[in-house]
């Protein structure tokens, strides 16, 4: 009964160190995603990021060459931190890229600070306060948050659309409330309400959303509607059927492909939309179609155009890379000389520009869509504004926006 | 004097090595097989343990189990100290570690009183509605658990000079709760209660005529079972260093219950081999075999183990060691065969 045990930790422990001994040349970069449950889907695309920006720099980085150990996580921050462990204790990892969702990224950059000798870049988690309150010295994020991502659009159907009122639709956690915070906050500033009783959370993976639809206001101007994948075509389904016709506006996951390629009487009324974030995949730039022609070209199993998690996870991949490159592969320092690299890092990536503030989160560019039909029929996200330079604190200054306080469901109060 | 030595000389001496290995395992392992495998396999193996004292000996299978060792993890952070600024009342750690373990066993009681008048697949059911609505309650209410963010920077005590998350403290203290409760599960196995309750298992209908009092002896189980969950919680909380919903959700109910399935019910050492096995494969899978498709192997493990010894990984100990036997006693005197299987089945 006793020898089982002690059988397999021994031969694990002595794998293990066989490895360890193996490999001791070369940099090991971990990668952590969610690829297992509802999002695995995402964290598959997240990894072709990764895998997009190693392929570019041929795995190597400063003359060492760079082997890749992935990791997942079921989404939830207790996952995340035991995968993070592992391979920074256990595999011995100089570089983490990652995790995917929200309430991951803030207990990495909890754990992080355990590890100061780890250097840790996000990969697509969009919580506010993962850089924004105590941030931690070795996590850096290359990519922007969800309020961010918001950036324009608030502004955009005060003064273009000229809604003064709106009701709010959102799933109840904590992404969906960046995202409401980020655009009612500009909104509101310029003079717009969005009554608290006119503000809608279910829970994720909610079906029946006829409740909600009986107790939308009818005074309001516009519905801005914070769900994703499922929930959104659930949600938009059973409004259109409802008789609702209240113009939409979107978060930034709401009007995604699972959207626009449905059938039926929702595509038509999805039309005009508009919404916001940090790609758009009809972006005639280069840089962004060149990105788009090597996934395809990389993953022609993967999705039509990459996803924001791709984008998200291959900038942050790549920042560390060009730091690696520019330190000439020395992490010997526990890589303090490449944080200070990538600190004051500043690069081109698909969509612009990316550089940090001092909390080590990016400050980049931000596109305003609005759906409309193509030329062949589908709809497509139509890129309206490119807003560049969008910082974390909207515009105004660090201590001034921390007075605004944390996001939840009634942040910004905009009565 | 001469009660215990004689007590103590009944314990085979595969125990003492077992005893003597886990004693020393942190000396020679890393930080990471101390603290992640070794601790983590220690809390998990204990939740287990609640569940098996519950099915094995009662009869009862909880899914709730998790949720109950969830009430002692969000204690901590709502009467103690926290990071994000919800209620975190201070109350000091003498106080705050018994306090927790002691609403666990309290809502655990409260989970027996409510599911133990139902039988086998009911009882399930019952437990597993408590479990996800305590999972979905404590999602959406900020005022009191704070929501899908949940509790984070819970610290771990530091006293006598150390800091009890350091891994070989946090494992000696996850250690020493283990192998108290596993002791006192296989003491109380063999007393009036584990006896009475073993016997309610078995016939219910006739204990109760026999005078005894069915319901409460059940009741009593759970608040034992809620005593070793509740401490596992505690464990758990200063493990992770934060809880949240994602803690205590359906899915991690489902895995207290393989990892009791997947050990054996039947003894109390089988939650432990069962979260061993459930930790080692939850780490290292992902090294095996191509990283989209691991958790396949966990499954197929599990699938084979319970598929060849429905007793789990202690049925497939307890077969070896049968056949081993067999043929050692097939040399010898064959005659005794049958006697040795049979002591063999009555200690299981």
């Amino acid at each position: 009964m006793f020898v089982k045990p002690k059988m397999l930790a021994t031969s694990v422990l002595a794998l293990s160190l066989a490895t360890t001994t193996a490999w001791a040349e070369d940099i090991k970069m971990g990668a952590i995603a969610v690829l297992e449950g509802a999002f695995a889907v995402l964290g598959e695309d997240s990894m072709r990021g990764v895998e997009m920006a190693l392929e570019e720099f041929g795995y190597s980085a400063g003359g060492k060459s760079i082997e890749l150990i992935k990791q997942s996580s079921d989404a939830s921050p207790d996952s995340a931190v035991r995968g993070a462990r592992k391979l920074v204790e256990q595999d011995g990892v100089q570089i983490l890229v990652g995790p995917l969702s929200g309430s991951e990224g803030i207990a990495i950059k909890d754990y992080s600070k355990t590890q100061p000798d780890v250097t840790f870049v996000n990969g697509s988690s969009g919580a506010q306060d993962t850089t924004l309150r105590e941030p931690s010295e070795n996590f850096f994020r290359f990519n922007t948050e969800g309020a961010q991502w918001m950036a324009g659009l608030g502004e955009y159907v005060y003064n273009e659309k000229g809604y003064r009122s709106l009701a709010v639709v959102s799933e109840d956690y904590s992404f969906p409330y960046t995202q409401v915070f980020g655009f009612l906050e500009p909104f509101c500033r310029l003079g717009g309400s969005a009554p608290q009783d006119a503000r809608f959370y279910v829970p994720i993976g909610n079906k029946d959303y006829s409740s909600v639809i009986a107790a939308l206001p009818d005074e309001v101007d516009a519905i801005y509607v914070a769900l994703g994948g499922a929930d959104a075509v659930n949600f938009l389904t059973q409004y259109e059927q409802a008789g609702g016709d209240l113009p939409l506006i979107g978060g930034s996951i709401t009007v995604d492909q699972t959207v626009l390629g449905s059938k039926g009487r929702t595509r038509e009324f999805v039309i005009g939309t508009p919404s916001a974030g940090p790609i758009s995949d009809t972006w005639d730039d280069p840089r962004w179609q060149a990105f788009v022609a090597t996934y395809k070209e990389m993953f022609p199993d993967g999705f039509p155009s990459p996803s924001l998690f791709a984008h998200a996870y291959y900038i942050n991949t790549k920042a560390a890379l060009l730091a690696l490159d520019e330190v000439g592969g020395d992490v010997s320092d526990g890589g303090a000389k490449m944080r200070e690299v990538l600190a004051a890092l500043e690069f081109e990536t698909p969509t612009g520009m990316v550089k940090l503030d001092e909390r080590r989160q990016a400050i980049g560019s931000i596109f305003l869509t609005e759906v409309v039909e193509g030329p062949d029929g589908n709809l497509l996200n139509k890129t309206i504004k490119v807003t560049e330079n969008v910082n974390q604190t909207l515009g105004v200054p660090y201590e001034k926006f921390l007075e605004y306080g944390a996001v939840s469901r009634e942040n910004p109060a905009c009565e | 004097m001469t009660t215990p030595r004689s007590y103590l000389g009944q314990i085979q001496p595969g125990w003492w090595v077992l005893a003597a290995f886990l004693l020393v395992y942190p000396w020679f392992a890393t930080n990471f097989f101390t603290y992640q495998i070794g601790g983590y396999t220690l809390i998990l193996g204990m939740i287990a343990l609640s569940l098996m004292v519950l099915a094995g000996y009662g009869g009862m299978v909880s899914l709730a189990q998790i949720t109950v060792a969830g009430v002692a993890a969000y204690t901590l952070p709502i009467f103690g100290e926290n990071s994000v600024g919800v209620l975190g009342l201070g109350w000091p750690e003498w106080v705050l570690y018994p306090f927790a373990i002691l609403i666990a066993a309290v809502f655990s009681t409260l989970v027996g009183l409510i599911s133990v008048r139902t039988e086998g697949i009911y009882t399930i059911m019952i437990t597993l509605a408590i479990a996800v609505s305590f999972f979905f309650f404590a999602r959406q209410n900020y005022a009191l658990f704070n929501g899908f963010q949940g509790f984070s920077g819970v610290d771990a005590p530091s006293f006598w000079g150390i800091y009890w998350r350091d891994p070989m403290p946090f494992y000696y203290l996850c250690l020493a709760c283990a192998a108290f409760f596993f002791c006192a599960t296989v003491y109380g196995a063999r007393s009036t209660f584990g006896l009475t309750l073993q016997a309610i298992r078995d016939n219910p209908r006739r204990m109760g005529a026999l005078g005894y009092n069915v319901t409460a002896h059940r009741v009593y189980a759970f608040f034992l079972a809620g005593l070793i969950a509740g401490t596992a919680g505690v464990l758990l909380v200063l493990f992770n260093g934060r809880v949240s919903p994602g803690t205590i959700g359906v899915d991690i109910a489902i895995d207290i219950l393989v990892i009791a399935v997947v050990g054996g019910l039947r003894h109390p050492i089988g939650p432990f081999l069962g979260a061993l096995a459930f930790v080692l494969l939850e780490n290292f899978a992902i090294d095996l075999i191509d990283r989209e498709r691991f958790n396949t192997v966990i499954g197929m493990a599990f699938l084979l183990v319970v598929f060849f010894s429905p007793d789990g990984l202690i049925g497939l100990w307890q077969k070896a060691a049968a056949k081993m036997r067999r043929r050692d006693n097939h040399g010898a005197k064959p005659t005794v065969k049958s006697t040795g299987e049979e002591t063999q089945a009555d200690l299981a």
